[in-house]
C-alpha cells in the first residue's frame, strides 16, 4: 500500500577486528513506526549510525536509498538536510541553554549571522505546542525533567523538517507516564507525515506501537516482522533475537569443583554519587561460591557495572549500605586499595577510558596494580617487571612485538588479555569480569573464556557481568537476572535459557514499575 | 631485523632529540659569540642564572606529568618565601640554617594549601594556582612593606652564588678539589654502570656488546671530566651546581624507579584507570603540589641569594620559564609522558638561549620572540612525531 521511504541494501561495515554489520537489509515504509530490535552488540546503533552519516559513506559498503535516490552522506548534515534525524540514546542538548537555544542550535534563525529572537521564540512556542509542552522558551534544559529533554530533542528534530526520525531507546531513562506520553507522540507524528525507526529493549512498548519489527542478531538481518501479518507478541520477537546456536563457541570446564559460599553480599543499597536522593541499587543479595562462575544478567542500564563499582572500593555511589563477607567474614571496604588487598579484582566493562592507561606499554600495565609485588622498600625492581610481564605475556598469548609496545596499538583482545594479566598478577581470589567480551572477535573470545577456566580450576571465584545471554549460558554455573537496580531472579545454568532469562527481565520490568 | 634496527634508531632520534638541538643550539652560539658562550666564566655564569629555573622545572615537571596540570603560583611562591628568609634573616638576624629551614617549611605550608584545593576540593590547578600567584605575590608586598630587604649574611649568599672549598688545591688557578670530584664521579659511574649491566646478565636479558658498553661509558666519563676541568678553570664546581645534581639525581630516581613514581606516571596518563588500579589518585596530586611548594621555597631561598636581596618583583614569570622548560624537554600537555632529564635539558636550552642572546647583543624584545618561537616549534614537533607513530 505505501511504499519505501528508506531501503538499505547490503550494509557490512567493519571495524578493526570485528564485522559489526554483515549485509543487512532494511526497509522501512513511508509514514510507519519501525522497530529495530536485538541484543546489545547486535548492530543495531552501528545501522543507525550508518544511515545518519555518523560512519561516512566509503567507511561501509553497501547502498542507502532514500526517497528513491541513493544516498552517500559524509556527515551528520547530510543527512539532516534531507530529512533524517536520530536522537541518541545519550541526549544532546546543552545544560545551561534555553530550550530554545538548544531547539535551534546549529539551525539558528538568522539574518547574517545575527539571531533573530522574535522568530526563534515563536517558532519555538508553535513547536512545543505541537508535542503537548507549555513550558516557557527560555527555561533553561537542566531545570526540566528528562521526559520534558527527551520531547524537547523531537522538537529540535521536528525544527529541522524531519522526515525520518531515528530513535535510539527513547524510553530508556523515562518512568512509564513519559513514556506513554513519548509513544503517543510518536503515533501522532505518523500521521503528520513523519516516519520513525525506533530502537529499543522495551518489547511491550514496540509490540504497541511499531507497524514493522525487524530483528537483528549479530550483525545480521533476521526476518522482519509485519503487524497484521506476521504473529507479533514478545515471546515471537525473542525467539528472532536470541535464537541461535550454542555449540563449540564456549570451551568444556573440566573437573568442575564448586565449593562453599566464599563471598557474600548482604542487603547492598546504594545511591547515585552526584544525585544523591536517587537510589540505584535496591537491597541486593547475592552470594559466589569457591570455584564457581556467577553471572549478573541484565539489560544496559540494569545497575550491573554500578554494583560491581560499589563493591570494588565504593568507586561508584554514596550513602553505601549494606555487608560483604568474604571466607566467613566480614570485611569492610573503603577504597580500592583496600579491596585489592582482600583480594578482590575488577576488570572494568571500558578497557580504553578505565581499564588502560593507553600510552603506556604492556609491562608497566601488567605490573600496575601490584607494584608492590616487584618491590622492595618501595623501589621497583625494573628487571623483575620484565620478566614477570614477559611471562604474562606467553602465558596469555599477547600478540605484539614485545613489552614494551603501547598497549593503545594492540587489538582489542589483546588489550584485553593485558587487563586480565594486570588482575591475575594482582593474585585476587575472587575477580569481577565486567563484559569481559565487548567487541573483540570470537578467537579472542574463545582465548578468554579459556583463561576463565583455568582461573577457576585454580579455586578462584568469579562475577561475570555480560549483556551477551549465550556468553553468560556459556560460561556460567549460576546466574543472577538484574533489572533497574533490583536482583529480579536466580538461575541454575541447568535451568537457564535466553528465553528464561529474558522473560525474567521483561516481566519484573513490569512488576517494579507497578510499584 | 633491519625493520628493528630501524624502529630502534629512529626510537633513540626521539629520545634524544632534545639532546641534538641543545648541542645544536650551543655549537651556534659558540660560533655566533666567537666563542665566549663556552669560556670558563661564561658556563659558570650560566649554571647560576638558569639554577632557580631548573629547580622549578623539576617540580613543574611532576605536576605536569599528573594529567597536563600546572602550577603558576610558583614565581609568587618564591618572591613569597625569599621575603619571609629576608625578614627572618636581615631583620630578625636569625642564623642562615635556621632560616633555610623555616623557609622550606613555610614552602611546604604553601603547598598544603594550595594543594588541598587542588586534589581534595578538585578545583582546577590553573584556576587554585592562579588564585595563588595573586595571593602570594600581594603577601609578598605586604610583608616588604613594597621595599626591598637587603643585605643577606654572607654564608646565605653562598648558597646562591658561592663554589665548593678548594681543599686540597695550592689556589694557583686551577681548582683541584673540582677535578678530583669528577673522577669520584666517573669511578661512581663507571661502578653503577657495571652493576646495572650484572644484574640484567643475571636475569639473561640482552645486554650491549662489550665493546660497545665501553665506547658509551668511556665516552660519558670523558664528558663529566670535561666539564670538571672546565669549571677548575674558572672558580671550580658552584654550590648550587652540587644542589641541582642532587635533586636531579633524586627526582629522576624517583620517577624511575619508585612505586610513587610509577603512580605519578599512570595518573597522567589515566586517571580512572590508574584509580581503578588501587592508585590512591587524591594523595598522589596532593604530594606534587606540596613538593613542588617545597621547591619554588627553595628557588626562591636561591634566587634571593644570588640577588643578595628579597624584592617584590621577584620570581616574576618564573613559572612560564619552568613551564616551557618542562614542554621543550618533551613533557605532554595531557600528561603522562616526561622525564626530569627532559626538563632539565629545555630548561637548559632556553638559558642558552638567553645567554647566547645576551652576548650577541640582541634585544631583550626579541629575545622574548625568538623563546616563544622555540617553545612551539618544540611541541609542534612532539604533537607532530605522536601523530606519526599513530
Amino acid at each position: 500500500m505505501s511504499e519505501n521511504i528508506l531501503e538499505m541494501k547490503n550494509i557490512t561495515k567493519l571495524f578493526p577486528g570485528v564485522k559489526a554489520l554483515d549485509n543487512v537489509n532494511l526497509k522501512v515504509k513511508q509514514n510507519q513506526i519501525h522497530a529495530l530490535v536485538g541484543e546489545n552488540g547486535a548492530g543495531k546503533s552501528t545501522l543507525m549510525n550508518v544511515l545518519s552519516g555518523v560512519y561516512p559513506h566509503g567507511s561501509y559498503t553497501g547502498d542507502i536509498i532514500y526517497k528513491g535516490e541513493v544516498c552517500e552522506f559524509k556527515e551528520i548534515t547530510d543527512s539532516e538536510k534531507k530529512g533524517i534525524v536520530i536522537i541518541h540514546q545519550e541526549l544532546a542538548l546543552i545544560p545551561y541553554l534555553s530550550i530554545a537555544e538548544n531547539i535551534f542550535l546549529g539551525n539558528e534563525q538568522a539574518n547574517n549571522g545575527i539571531i533573530n529572537w522574535d522568530i526563534t521564540l515563536s517558532k519555538t512556542i508553535e513547536l512545543l505546542k505541537k508535542v503537548g509542552l507549555t513550558d516557557n522558551p527560555n527555561t533553561h534544559i537542566h531545570t526540566i525533567g528528562v521526559g520534558k529533554q527527551q520531547l524537547v530533542e523531537i522538537v529540535k528534530a521536528l525544527a529541522k523538517d524531519v522526515k525520518l526520525l531515528i530513535l535510539d531507546e527513547p524510553t530508556a531513562a523515562l518512568n512509564d507516564d513519559d513514556s506513554e506520553r513519548l509513544l503517543d507522540l510518536l503515533l501522532e507524528l505518523k500521521n503528520h507525515g513523519v516516519t520513525s525507526i525506533i530502537i529499543s529493549h522495551k518489547l511491550n512498548e514496540i509490540t504497541k506501537v511499531a507497524d514493522e519489527i525487524t530483528v537483528i542478531r549479530d550483525g545480521s538481518t533476521i526476518e522482519t516482522l509485519v503487524k497484521g501479518v506476521d504473529e507479533i507478541t514478545e515471546d515471537r520477537i525473542i525467539q528472532g533475537m536470541v535464537g541461535r546456536e550454542l555449540t563449540d563457541r564456549y570451551p568444556v570446564r573440566e573437573n568442575k569443583n564448586i565449593g562453599d559460599i566464599f563471598f557474600e553480599v548482604k542487603n547492598w543499597n546504594v545511591f547515585d554519587s552526584d544525585t544523591v536522593d536517587l537510589q540505584v541499587l535496591h537491597n541486593i543479595n547475592i552470594n559466589v561460591k569457591r570455584g564457581e562462575v556467577v553471572g549478573i544478567a541484565g539489560l544496559m542500564g540494569a545497575g550491573r557495572t554500578e554494583f560491581a563499582m560499589s563493591l570494588f572500593g565504593r568507586t561508584f555511589g554514596s550513602n553505601i549500605s549494606g555487608s560483604i563477607i568474604k571466607d566467613g567474614k566480614e570485611i569492610h571496604i573503603k577504597d580500592v586499595p583496600s579491596a585489592i588487598n582482600h583480594k578482590i579484582a575488577y576488570v572494568t566493562e571500558d578497557r580504553k577510558s578505565a581499564g588502560l592507561v593507553l600510552l603506556d606499554d604492556i609491562k608497566r600495565n601488567i605490573t600496575l596494580a601490584n607494584l608492590a609485588g616487584i618491590s622492595k622498600n618501595n623501589i621497583i625492581d625494573l628487571n623483575r617487571e620484565i620478566v614477570v610481564a614477559e611471562d604474562y605475556r606467553k602465558k596469555m598469548n599477547i600478540k605484539s612485538s614485545s613489552i614494551l609496545q603501547s598497549t593503545g596499538n594492540l587489538s582489542g583482545g589483546n588489550q584485553q588479555k593485558v587487563v586480565l594479566s594486570k588482575w591475575i598478577f594482582s593474585n585476587p581470589d575472587l575477580l569481577i569480569l565486567d563484559e569481559p567480551t565487548r567487541g573483540i572477535d570470537v578467537g579472542a573470545k574463545y582465548e578468554i573464556y579459556t583463561i576463565i577456566n583455568e582461573l577457576i580450576s585454580q579455586g578462584k571465584s568469579i562475577i561475570m557481568i555480560s549483556s551477551e545471554l549465550s556468553e553468560i549460558l556459556g560460561m556460567c554455573d549460576r546466574i543472577y537476572v538484574m533489572n533497574e537496580g533490583y536482583i529480579v531472579g536466580e538461575q541454575d545454568r541447568e535451568v537457564a535459557s535466553q528465553e528464561s532469562i529474558m522473560r525474567c527481565i521483561m516481566q519484573n520490568k513490569r512488576r517494579i514499575h507497578e510499584y | 631485523m633491519s625493520i628493528d634496527i630501524k624502529n630502534k634508531f629512529k626510537a633513540h632520534l626521539k629520545q634524544n632529540a632534545m639532546i641534538i638541538a641543545l648541542v645544536s643550539i650551543v655549537i651556534l652560539f659558540q660560533i655566533t659569540t666567537n666563542g665566549i658562550l663556552l669560556k670558563p666564566l661564561n658556563v659558570t655564569n650560566l649554571i647560576l642564572q638558569n639554577s632557580y629555573i631548573l629547580v622549578l622545572a623539576i617540580g613543574m615537571l611532576l605536576a605536569i606529568l599528573s594529567g597536563g596540570n600546572i602550577d603558576l603560583s610558583v614565581g609568587s611562591v618564591a618572591a613569597f618565601v625569599g621575603a619571609i628568609s629576608a625578614t627572618l634573616s636581615v631583620t630578625f638576624g636569625l642564623p642562615t640554617i635556621p632560616t633555610i629551614i623555616i623557609s622550606l617549611f613555610v614552602g611546604a605550608l604553601v603547598g598544603v594549601w594550595q594543594g588541598y584545593w587542588i586534589a581534595y576540593v578538585r578545583i582546577p590547578s590553573f584556576i587554585a594556582t592562579l588564585a595563588g600567584m595573586l595571593v602570594f605575590r600581594g603577601l609578598t608586598m605586604v610583608i616588604l612593606k613594597g621595599r626591598t630587604l637587603a643585605p643577606y649574611p654572607l654564608s646565605y649568599q653562598k648558597i646562591a652564588s658561592g663554589f665548593i672549598p678548594d681543599i686540597i688545591g695550592d689556589g694557583s688557578g686551577l681548582h683541584l678539589t673540582t677535578i678530583v670530584i669528577g673522577i669520584l664521579c666517573s669511578i661512581l659511574y663507571i661502578f653503577f654502570m657495571i652493576k646495572k649491566r650484572r644484574s640484567k646478565k643475571m636475569f639473561n636479558f640482552d645486554v650491549p656488546s662489550n665493546f660497545s658498553f665501553i665506547i658509551s661509558t668511556g665516552a660519558m666519563v670523558v664528558i663529566i671530566n670535561l666539564f670538571t676541568v672546565w669549571l677548575a678553570l674558572y672558580k671550580g664546581i658552584p654550590n648550587v651546581l652540587l644542589l641541582l645534581a642532587t635533586l636531579v639525581l633524586i627526582y629522576s630516581y624517583i620517577t624511575n624507579k619508585t612505586i610513587i613514581g610509577r603512580h605519578i606516571y599512570a595518573f597522567g596518563g589515566n586517571e580512572k584507570a590508574a584509580r581503578l588500579s588501587g592508585v590512591k589518585t587524591n594523595r598522589v596530586l596532593f604530594g606534587i603540589y606540596v613538593n613542588m611548594a617545597i621547591l619554588a621555597a627553595l628557588a626562591g631561598i636561591i634566587f634571593s641569594g644570588r640577588l643578595n636581596a628579597a624584592t617584590p618583583k621577584a620570581g616574576n614569570l618564573f613559572e612560564l620559564d619552568a613551564i616551557a622548560a618542562c614542554y621543550i624537554g618533551g613533557a605532554s600537555a595531557t600528561g603522562g609522558i616526561g622525564t626530569i632529564i627532559g626538563a632539565i635539558i629545555g630548561g637548559l636550552i632556553m638559558g642558552v638561549l638567553n645567554n647566547g642572546m645576551s652576548i650577541m647583543g640582541v634585544s631583550i624584545d626579541w629575545q622574548q620572540a625568538i623563546k616563544g618561537m622555540v617553545l612551539l616549534s618544540a611541541v609542534a614537533f612532539d604533537v607532530y612525531s605522536k601523530k606519526r607513530t599513530k
